[in-house]
């Protein structure tokens, strides 16, 4: 079917306004693929089913609404503590000088930048090639625009167990920036690895990471998307795994006008296991918050797992949005598929909209889903008062309760009470 | 200790009254039984005192300690003292138990002005006064009340309230749900607690409670009033005639 001239219009905007960078051979052509894929789907608009709950009007512009940069004060950034390797991008783009070493052993790290000029390269094979695989059924019209015109990232691949996270800094200093960044990671078999993300990234960031997992291999990967309010942002994560292999995505977002964090996920192999889940806390009072779950699991292999568990917090006209579905085909027997998204509404004026979906086309199969909305539960919130605790201390711990199920996901202990301590500077701010 | 004069209290939302004016007084030291058929106003009383919300109070007075409770908050009446052991206890999934614990015991120790109890002497504390409840470390590991049985969840009130030690206790139909073990158990529990500074306010359907429990007043409750108040042998009428008779007689 043709585009709508309007949409071509919005289209060819967009492509116009970046340069196409040049590199090998293969880069060259992946790239121009992308474009193509772009031009034929166009950029998303309200009108589409997928993007019915969040308008992209911000994200397809030509040009970068401005976002006001973010201070901070004397709260402690999320995994200071931690023992990492950090690679630091300033407004999409690297910056070696606040990076770290690029090598760790057990590990292959290099910028997308210097890939792509690269005649022979691993990453070739996989670069732009999750993504167009996510494509279909559903179109993802932003991450085609990201394997056209990302600048940068980086490439990972990793051998052995790796004894320290990679992490990936985003800081965000200039007001108009508009980031593209594409990741690609190899995760080889019996290897494992941790991969961190924090930070806003720029005024509007479009990322993709796409992630391939060998054999029996294991991917821990956990975002803190940044506090600062006015940003706009659109993450792609595009994962395929294969026989026995572990995936597993935890994301916090604290503030953000308007976020969409896609995941697709492709089970490929027998006895597999893919968890994503994600915790959004949104105050709609200084600047608006919108943020957006959307995610596609889809099971090929037998007896592999799935959970996806999505909670949101929001209050003061905060806007949260999850659209997620799992697809079990012919074959994936033995499918254990869980689904649950959940809002805890502050108050009156915020809204929560879920689109939990499952297609099923094997027999043997486990699969559940369950969406709900809510408010403070008043029994629970008058027993903890009756006990002493006053009603903003008794608030906080029910958020926390709320919030549970999803913190748990994240499975290393260190790393999961950083999360709760930023949790704890959201709550702490709430009484501002 | 407690002292309630001439309570009237109607519902929020219907205006319906349901205490047309309860005087009673519980001295320290003792234990006071209300017994009284259902919807004569028992259980409204325990809520009206712990400051739960959907009461008005029309006219009257509450005081513990001689400090007016009604126009306190909740958390406020617990720190100066009150507790009250519902009768349903609320389940209260993703929160701890020892959390909860701890939580209480320190908010009402900041309330009061006094500092926190460490990690580890609230440790040996609850470890303690969990033994004796024969509430195991599961059971404080588990979120609150979750999966608990009846049994359970009575025996996590009475642990709160001996960890909590507050001067003035009020048991909400403690027995409801309880076996014969568990209400000895129960029993023992509050036992325990009884001493001459704390009063306690036992509200219950049956005498059986009270055989473990000894009050050293029973009063008995009907449409919102306290009709007749004696020694234990009252609830023993009562058990044997029902209310039946003492109803007919306060009319």
């Amino acid at each position: 079917m043709a585009l709508a001239q309007a949409r071509i219009d919005l289209t060819e905007t967009r492509i116009a306004a970046y340069d196409l960078p040049e590199g090998a051979t293969w880069a060259n052509e992946a790239r121009h693929t992308a474009l193509t894929r772009l031009r034929a789907m166009g950029l998303p608009t309200a009108r589409d089913e997928y993007w019915k709950y969040t308008n992209p009007a911000e994200l397809t512009a030509p040009t970068a609404p401005e976002a006001a940069l973010f201070d901070m004060g004397t709260d402690r950034a999320v995994f200071t503590d931690i023992d990492r390797l950090k690679i630091v991008f300033v407004d999409g783009v690297f910056d070696p000088d606040q990076s770290d070493d690029l090598s760790l052993e057990g590990l292959e790290i290099a910028r997308l930048s210097a890939v792509m000029k690269t005649d022979i390269h691993w990453a070739m094979e996989l670069y732009g090639h999750l993504e167009t695989h996510g494509q279909d059924p559903v179109a993802r019209p932003l991450a085609a625009l990201n394997t056209g015109f990302a600048t940068d990232g980086v490439v990972i691949r990793a051998t052995g167990k790796v004894s320290k996270p990679v992490s990936l800094i985003y800081l965000h200093q200039s007001e108009t920036s508009d980031a593209v960044l594409h990741h690609v990671i190899r995760v080889e078999e019996g290897a494992e690895m941790t991969l961190l993300e924090q930070g806003p990234a720029a005024a509007r960031f479009n990322s993709v990471t796409e992630v391939d997992l060998a054999p029996t291999a294991r991917f821990h990967h956990i975002r803190a998307q940044g506090r600062d309010h006015a940003r706009r942002a659109v993450t792609h994560s595009f994962v395929r795994v294969a026989e026995a292999a572990h995936y597993k995505s935890f994301t916090l977002t604290c503030n953000g006008v308007l976020i969409r964090n896609e995941h697709v996920i492709d089970i490929v192999g027998d006895n597999a296991v893919a968890h994503v889940a994600g915790a959004a806390l949104g105050d709609g009072k200084r600047v608006e918050f919108h943020h957006d779950d959307t995610v596609f699991v889809t099971h090929r292999g037998e007896d592999c797992e799935s959970r996806q568990v999505f909670k949101k917090v929001l209050r003061n006209g905060a806007f949260g949005v999850f659209q997620g579905k799992i697809l079990v085909t012919p074959g994936a027997q033995k499918t254990d598929g869980y689904q649950i998204s959940q809002a805890l509404l502050l108050d009156e004026d915020s809204t929560f909209l879920a689109k939990p979906e499952l297609e099923i086309y094997a027999d043997d199969v486990k699969c559940s889903h369950g969406s709900t909305t809510g408010a403070i539960d008043e029994e629970a919130l008058f027993y903890l008062r009756s006990r002493g605790v006053d009603h903003s201390t008794a608030t906080d711990l029910l958020v926390l309760a709320f919030l549970a199920e999803a913190i748990d996901e994240i499975q290393d202990e260190m790393l999961r009470a950083d999360i709760l301590a930023q949790l704890d500077l959201w709550l702490a701010r709430r009484r501002d | 200790m407690l002292e309630i004069k001439n309570l009237h209290v109607e519902l929020e939302e219907e205006g319906k009254q349901i205490l047309k004016g309860v005087d009673l007084t519980v001295e320290a030291g003792k234990v006071h039984a209300i017994m009284g058929p259902n919807g004569s106003g028992k259980s409204t009383l325990s809520y009206v005192l712990s400051g739960r919300d959907g009461y008005r109070v029309t006219d009257g007075s509450a005081s513990l300690l001689g400090e007016d409770i009604l126009e306190m908050e909740p958390e406020a009446r617990a720190a100066a003292g009150l507790f009250l052991a519902f009768q349903y206890p609320v389940e209260i999934p993703g929160v701890g138990n020892m959390t909860f614990l701890r939580t209480a015991l320190n908010a009402q120790r900041k309330l009061r002005g006094e500092d926190e109890v460490s990690a580890a002497d609230f440790l040996k504390l609850v470890r303690e006064k969990a033994k004796t409840l024969k509430i195991d470390a599961e059971m404080l590991k588990r979120p609150v009340n979750v999966g608990f049985s009846g049994g359970e969840k009575k025996r996590n009130e009475i642990l709160q309230m001996a960890m909590l030690e507050p001067k003035m206790c009020i048991l909400d139909e403690t027995d409801s749900g309880l076996d014969v073990d568990a209400m000895k158990l129960v029993s023992d529990g509050v036992n325990a607690l009884r001493d001459a500074g704390r009063g306690f306010l036992v509200i219950t359907h049956y005498q059986r409670l009270l055989d473990h429990i000894k009050p050293d007043v029973v009063h008995i409750m009907s449409d919102g009033r306290i009709i007749k108040t004696g020694g234990p042998e009252l609830a023993l009428e009562v058990e044997k005639n029902g209310y039946a008779d003492l109803l007919a007689e306060a009319v």
